[in-house]
């Protein structure tokens, strides 16, 4: 794929440098042809595309419960909320009912699935600045998350659980002890977090006033979620507009001040710390009651809805067009990460070139998600 | 001049602290897991590919009545199902049920539509081969051998 950027090659000292892909097999592909003056970057294009998969196509061309497996394999590292933004679509549209221990499971769920994403994205961001320990520790942990999941999903990572009307399986009495002794175990982990990595001299010269994105700039590219959080605005999709549960359950938006990296870092750790608040608070009053009420056929009205929910990484909406048939008319996935890449030109031009892997490790992108 | 040295004296105190994690994770019992020489118990509830549950303890026989319901919601269409009239036997009888795992994406929903629960997630996740045919599973063959 050639670049459609017109880099100034003709002065001697400039060269196009290429970050990325690595091999299509791999997950997250992102090409970045980078203009180079010495060990700074004056020009930047993002290339996508490498993973595109026509999801949005896939979903027009069967019908709606076929898409279900789908929405789990755009953002592969915390699919609960795909799953969620799509059931919830679904639901809003033909006027589906849920139960609500089912709404409390989905939450409990997604804010799980939210903690191992941001230890992921953490762990990463660590590793990308070069540091390889904290990554094994945030895996550590995650691995908890994984395997309570496991037990009640049956997967690991691509979640397909959420269904419209409820979710797929009950939770157990062994899921609940092991979430209360994961977040008993967390709570205690994350200060260890902070000696390791957040206050770490190297840690905070590599991440402060790096990469600043001032809450004009957020606004005007669209970031969501801890991108748009860090640069002090506290907009949350979970608060601003309450969906399934959450206006239940009390929990801060935290934010940063100057919108560097090691703001949006440490939005990150706290996010992590409010969703254990929200899922004690939910496994404190879950319901009993069915999972799941499967609901009659369900055809798609003519007419257009859409969905909005916060996943790890942001906003996501669907929007759906309906024809009165089962079969989507028109399926359009809003993703978080790819108004999030946007800003990438703006904020690292002219940049040295280890302060960019920086500012884009703290981002926290997932390309196939971009791609879709 | 002071601020310079105070710098140095907070940068060295977190890297030791640091350090200090890293050390007591050191004497800490090991957790890896030597795999394959050694196994973690898997959860009984892991999707591994589809698989006929079997009805009777004596034969192999199951539930599954050609209804072809699984087949039809399967987004991947990767369920063939076939069945044929026998005689002196009510409804169809089951002859082909084979599953293409390579494009099965474990969503679930076959299992959820099947009426006789004929159907259930297997266990297997050793999987791994040179031809996509080592995949296509033939699930009545897999219950006889069961
Ligand atoms: S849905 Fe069940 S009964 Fe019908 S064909 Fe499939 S396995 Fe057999
Ligand atoms: S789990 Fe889903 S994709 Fe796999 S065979 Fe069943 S319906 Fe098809």
């Amino acid at each position: 794929m050639a670049t459609q950027t017109k880099f100034d090659t003709q002065d001697k000292h400039r060269f196009l440098l290429n970050m990325g892909p690595q091999h299509p097999a791999t997950h997250g592909v992102l090409r970045v042809v980078l203009e180079m003056d010495g060990e700074y970057t004056m020009g930047i294009d993002p290339i996508l595309g490498y993973g595109h998969r026509m999801q949005e196509k896939m979903g027009e061309s069967k019908v709606w419960p076929g898409f279900y497996p789908n929405t789990g394999r755009m953002d592969y590292v915390g699919a609960m909320p795909f799953n969620h933004g799509y059931v919830a679509l679904i639901e809003r549209m033909a006027g589906v009912t849920v139960p609500e221990r089912a709404e409390y499971i989905r939450v409990i769920t997604s804010e799980l699935n939210r903690i191992s994403s941001h230890l992921l994205g953490i762990g990463a961001y660590v590793l990308d600045l070069g540091a390889f320990t904290p990554i094994l520790y945030a895996f550590d942990d995650r691995e908890d998350i994984l395997d309570a999941l496991e037990d009640i999903t049956g997967s690991r990572l691509t979640y397909c659980y959420y269904r419209a009307g409820g979710v797929s399986k009950d939770i157990d009495d062994t899921f609940i002890r092991r979430t209360r002794a994961f977040i008993e175990n967390f709570r205690t982990r994350i200060p260890m977090y902070n000696d390791l990595v957040t206050n770490n001299i190297i840690f905070i010269k590599r991440t402060k006033d790096v990469g600043i994105i001032t809450a004009d700039m957020a606004r005007r590219y669209g970031a969501t979620g801890p991108v748009l959080r860090g640069s002090g605005i506290a907009y949350d999709i979970r608060k601003s507009e309450p969906y399934s549960v959450y206006s239940q359950f009390d929990f801060d938006i935290p934010t940063g001040e100057n919108g560097d990296s090691l703001d949006r870092y440490n939005v990150r750790i706290h996010e992590m710390e409010q969703s254990l608040r929200i899922i004690e608070q939910a496994l404190d009053k879950l319901p009993d009651g069915p999972v799941y009420e499967k609901p009659k056929k369900v055809k798609l009205q003519p007419g257009d809805c859409s969905f909005s929910v916060e996943t790890a990484r942001g906003a996501l909406t669907y929007y759906l067009v309906g024809d009165g048939s089962e079969t989507p008319y028109k399926l359009k996935i809003r993703v978080p990460s790819f108004s999030n890449l946007s800003l990438l030109r703006e904020m690292c031009e002219g940049m040295l070139i280890a302060d960019l892997v920086s500012a884009m490790g703290s981002l926290d992108l997932v390309i196939p998600e971009i791609d879709r | 001049m002071s601020g310079y040295f105070s710098e140095i004296y907070t940068g060295g105190k977190s890297l030791l602290i640091g350090l200090g994690v890293t050390f007591r994770a050191f004497i800490k019992p090991v957790v890896t897991v030597q795999y394959p020489r050694e196994k973690i118990d898997v959860s009984p509830n892991i999707r591994g590919h589809i698989e006929l549950i079997k009805c009777n303890d004596i034969e192999a026989k199951h539930d599954c009545r050609v209804c072809g319901m699984c087949a039809k919601n399967c987004p991947c269409n990767c369920i063939v199902v076939e069945g044929e009239k026998q005689e002196g036997v009510k409804g169809k009888v089951l002859t082909v049920f084979t599953v293409d795992f390579t494009k099965c994406s474990l969503c679930g929903l076959c299992v959820e539509t099947c009426s006789r629960s004929a159907l259930r997630f297997s266990n297997e996740y050793e999987l791994a081969g040179f031809t996509r045919e080592e995949f296509h599973f033939d699930l009545i063959k897999r219950l006889e051998e069961k």
